[in-house]
């Protein structure tokens, strides 16, 4: 196992299997649709290999593979994981299973087409999160937004085109700052190579625009208050897989930029920054909530929260130069950090999961207003307690893997200052409002009309998909131990080179 | 007297008398031009046997220094060969269905590639200008091919006239150059510009020289004729327009600027980097209004040109080797994009609006996905070749200290982004109008899909492309 290139294998295997789909179109829609779901369950099988703790006990890269890509840039085609990437890789192959189980039936229109997306977005996002080198990284994390724009596009809702062209012109703006200041770091640096870059000496000028020009690219995609307004339309819009898809991963590649490139490579300017990072991921958490307060659509209502709640991470994320200022020792840092990510990894999960509840609705409504629902407990009891669970794990209920994040995350910034924290807290109140308000609306109460009367509760695909998140859910909920030790080491690194001034 | 030396200029030679004789056979066979078509790609795959054959692994001069070989040379001119192999198959059932298949099509696109040859291989001023002409000449009769067509005719003329004006303005810059230096070689007008880079008179004809340059690439201010004449033209003649004749203005100006007139580059880089911001702004932002597809491409075609031009502004080896690469790789995106064109026209109906590509989706996915590619690949966005070519570009701009054009550059792809994803909005997700079919010849239906995958597989594996880009300007250029 361990002479197979099995990053590699990853990366290509739901490309190439993308293709294939697309090939077997003629075939009818069931020849596609077997091969999507075999491909992809494959992928996450060979992906579960990965997991093996004791590779993790170090901060060096795993699995690596290296050959020269382009020679006339020194760029190489060069992969591996650590810590930060692994959770990431294995969320990734879990939540594509499940989009393509989930969109089974109810995908009729160019089936093959949708499955063939979904495969290829698979490949090239687990490309995203197992780049070493910073132009194969940014070529993925670019081709990413093809697939996502015919997604949305295609199969979204009737407001879908204004939604995915606003996407994909966000998210391209905002990289192509990235693209120059990584050009300007390889001519630093003579490579493209990530790694070299964490050890590169860059001035505190300098430091500043390559923070900047990451920042633009990460706080997009994650996304940031002022940054955010395309999500709420992106997720609106898009086919509940396409929604899953985003919400689950594709956000995470703005947290997991900062925690590659943003954090080591310009600790200084992050350090001399974070005030505007801890300024907008508190705007995000307090005033992003109330916004998801008062939302009419489930849908528009998740995607706020999910701006809420990434907020978490980017406050995770850059709370250690203030705990270190406030305290003068690193303790707490790791444990914001580490917050941060198990925050992504459950968050991943959850919003998946509620979005794939509204969508379960939306199949036999046609409607994401929330007014149009009333009562569904009474026809749907099953769907009703995982759609509970999934609401209270948003709104961070102890036991559930929503808890676990938010709480490491207020935790630390508890020793950084006692308002983050507090302000960071009231998502507690604000979250358990929206979700719960959103619940009693749609779930409880008497049956509010004709359609809710008529729904029928879950088969058995969309049971299977449901239960596999409630599994995931509660099990990091229960016991996170595992996820947050893979991270360790990782982590610890990671706060050692933001701790070296790289002037 | 020696006999000049005539080992690398027998491809030339020989498309001039193959022009020749296709016009001469034209004259007595029937109407379907079968012969003349193939007469016409056998020339073309005689040329680059010649010219593989007879390679100039260094820089060699002749005839009297006014004709020179060397790896440039040759790659451009097998560039040629290939681009004008897939105008003419492109062309074909197009020119047929309008009736149109007249052999001096393919006379006057060998007489145009000649003059392509000519204009690569000269190392002289009047040996650049003449084969200036020769394209010009044969592209003004080209535009204006359909004479029933009033709108032709009307982009013909103004063609010629505009055309002629920036050429009288080149060849008044070439006397200008003459007389400062006494001579037209460009060896010797190198030297003579290095020795002198602060003549007056020089700075002039620079100027003069590069007001024609830029009306012949298309760059702002000098672009106006670019949008009529790719619209009023036919589709077949736009693809010839729109591809090799750029291989020729990249040959112009790596000659004249970067051989020529590289000892005031300080003075021309500033020029040029005017025009190419321009270019990029004009170009992005005003593609946008356009409804009609050859408009939209015509101004991003001086999009296009603006980033070329960029890889000049760094003047040095990785900038004229970007150049050269983001040449390449336009002409076969151009291409692409141009066929598709071609391939959704049918007799009497011209698929040149964008709303004909609505919902192609539906009726041929394939197709669909073969211009998605070279839409996505004209955007810049990875893993598609047409992103490499702006990163080689960026690269040497950022390397040559100009970060600001870079950000200039990025943020102006942007704006250019949102068009090219019209196209595609229209493609996937809106119904077509009407029944639509696509009835294309086979040859034709393979050709272009390969021009569409070339986008991707480049995309992939870039590397031996931008290596021979790398391999082929001299670094002693510089």
């Amino acid at each position: 196992m361990d002479q197979l290139p099995l990053l590699s294998i990853l990366t290509w295997l739901p490309i190439v299997g993308g293709v294939l789909v697309l090939f077997a179109a003629r075939g009818g829609d069931e020849l596609p649709k077997q091969i999507a779901l075999g491909v992809s369950v494959l992928t996450f099988v060979l992906s579960t290999f990965l997991w093996r703790p004791e590779l993790y006990t170090t901060a060096t890269m795993q699995f690596e593979e290296f050959a020269p890509w382009i020679e006339a840039f020194k760029v190489n085609y060069h992969l591996g994981i650590d810590g930060i990437s692994l959770p990431l890789i294995l969320l990734t192959t879990f939540m594509t299973v499940l989009v393509i189980i989930a969109g089974w039936e109810v995908i009729q229109d160019k089936t093959a087409q949708y499955m063939a997306a979904f495969l290829m977005m698979e490949g090239i996002m687990i490309g995203v999160f197992s780049a070493l080198d910073a132009m194969l990284f940014y070529v993925f994390w670019e081709a990413m937004l093809i697939p996502m724009f015919i997604i949305i596009g295609v199969w979204g809702g009737p407001n879908r085109v204004y939604a995915t062209l606003k996407f994909f012109l966000y998210t391209f703006l905002g990289s192509v700052f990235m693209l120059v200041s990584l050009i300007y770091l390889y001519f630093q640096a003579g490579s493209y190579e990530i790694l070299d870059f964490h050890t590169l000496g860059i001035g505190m000028q300098a430091q500043k625009w390559i923070f900047i020009a990451f920042l633009l690219a990460f706080a997009v995609k994650i996304p940031m208050f002022p940054v955010h307004t395309w999500l709420p339309d992106a997720h609106v819009e898009a086919p509940t897989g396409g929604s899953v898809i985003l919400a689950a991963i594709m956000l995470k590649m703005g947290g997991y930029g900062f925690l590659r490139f943003s954090l080591p490579i310009t600790p200084d300017a992050s350090q001399s920054l974070d005030w505007l990072l801890i300024l907008l991921s508190l705007i995000a958490i307090v005033y992003i909530g109330f916004v998801a307060l008062v939302q009419q659509d489930m849908k528009k209502l998740i995607a706020y929260s999910s701006i809420a709640h990434m907020g978490f991470v980017t406050l995770g994320l850059f709370i250690p130069f203030t705990i270190l200022r406030a305290t003068g020792s690193l303790s707490g840092v790791a444990l914001g950090m580490e917050g941060g990510m198990v925050q992504m990894i459950s968050h991943g999960l959850i919003s998946g999961a509620l979005f794939l509840c509204v969508g379960v609705m939306y199949d036999r409504v046609h409607s994401r207003d929330i007014a149009d629902y009333g009562g569904v407990v009474n026809t749907m009891p099953k769907f009703a307690s995982f759609m509970v669970l999934f609401a209270l794990a948003n709104a961070g209920l102890p036991g559930t893997s929503g808890f676990v994040g938010e709480f490491m995350v207020i935790l630390s910034s508890f020793k950084a200052n006692f308002w983050f924290a507090f302000l960071a807290g009231t998502t507690l109140i604000l979250g358990a409002g929206y979700m719960l308000w959103l619940i009693k609306r749609t779930i409880f109460g008497e049956i509010a009309n004709e359609n809710v009367a008529n729904l029928n509760d879950l088969n058995g695909r969309e049971f299977i998909v449901l239960g596999a998140l409630a599994v995931s859910v509660l099990a990091l909920g229960l016991w996170p131990a595992p996820l947050v030790e893979v991270m360790h080491a990782t982590i610890d690194n990671l706060i050692e080179h933001m701790m070296q001034s790289k002037i | 007297m020696n006999m000049p030396d005539f080992t690398h200029i027998w491809p030339e030679i020989f498309v001039a008398s193959m022009a020749c004789l296709v016009l001469i056979v034209d004259l007595y066979t029937d109407k379907r031009r079968e012969i003349v078509y193939w007469l016409s790609m056998l020339t073309l795959v005689g040329a680059a046997l010649i010219t593989l054959s007879v390679p100039a692994p260094v820089r060699t001069l002749s005839m009297s220094n006014t004709f020179v070989a060397e790896p440039l040379t040759d790659v451009l001119k097998m560039v040629a060969y290939a681009v004008v192999a897939l105008v003419f198959l492109y062309s074909r059932d197009y020119l047929r269905v309008r009736e149109l298949l007249k052999g001096e099509y393919f006379v006057l696109g060998l007489f145009g590639l000649l003059g392509i040859m000519v204009m690569i291989s000269a190392h002289n001023f009047i040996t650049l200008y003449l084969g200036l002409e020769l394209l010009s000449l044969s592209l003004y009769a080209m535009v204006a091919f359909d004479r029933e067509s009033s709108i032709s005719a009307e982009s013909a003329m103004k063609y010629f006239v505009l055309g002629a004006i920036a050429s009288g303005t080149l060849l008044y810059g070439m006397s200008l150059v003459y007389g400062a230096t006494g001579s037209l070689d460009l060896a010797v007008v190198a030297n003579s510009v290095s020795a002198n880079p602060e003549s007056m008179s020089l700075m002039i004809a620079l100027a003069f020289l590069l007001v024609g340059i830029a009306f012949k690439l298309g760059a702002v201010p000098f672009h106006m004729w670019l949008p009529d004449v790719y619209h009023g033209a036919p589709t077949s003649t736009t693809l010839y327009i729109g591809t090799a004749s750029k291989i020729a203005a990249f040959a112009l100006v790596i000659r004249l600027l970067a051989e020529g007139f590289i000892g005031l580059e300080t003075a021309w880089r500033d020029m040029l980097m005017v025009m190419a911001v321009l270019s990029l702004a004009i170009g992005n932002i005003v593609a946008i209004a356009q409804t009609n597809l050859k408009r939209m491409l015509a101004y991003s075609t001086i999009s296009h040109i603006g980033f070329i031009l960029l890889g000049f502004v760094a003047a040095d080896t990785q900038g004229f080797q970007a150049a050269l690469f983001y040449t390449i790789v336009y002409v076969l995106m151009a291409a692409g994009a141009f066929g598709m064109i071609i391939l959704l026209s049918r007799a009497g109906f011209e698929a040149d609006e964008l709303s004909d590509f609505k919902g192609l989706n539906q009726y041929s996915p394939w197709f669909a996905l073969i211009m998605l590619l070279l839409m996505f690949s004209m955007a810049g966005v990875p893993p598609l070749i047409g992103f490499y070519a702006k990163l080689a570009v960026i690269s040497a701009v950022i390397n040559a200290g100009y970060i600001w054009l870079a950000i200039a550059a990025v943020v102006f792809s942007v704006i250019g982004a949102f068009y090219y994803l019209r196209v595609i909005k229209l493609m996937y997700f809106d119904a077509p109008e009407g029944t639509p079919s696509i009835d294309a010849a086979l040859g034709m239906r393979v050709v272009l899909s390969a021009n569409g995958l070339a986008m991707i597989a480049l995309g992939v594996f870039p590397g031996a492309l931008l290596a021979l880009c790398g391999l082929v300007i001299p670094v002693g250029l510089r």
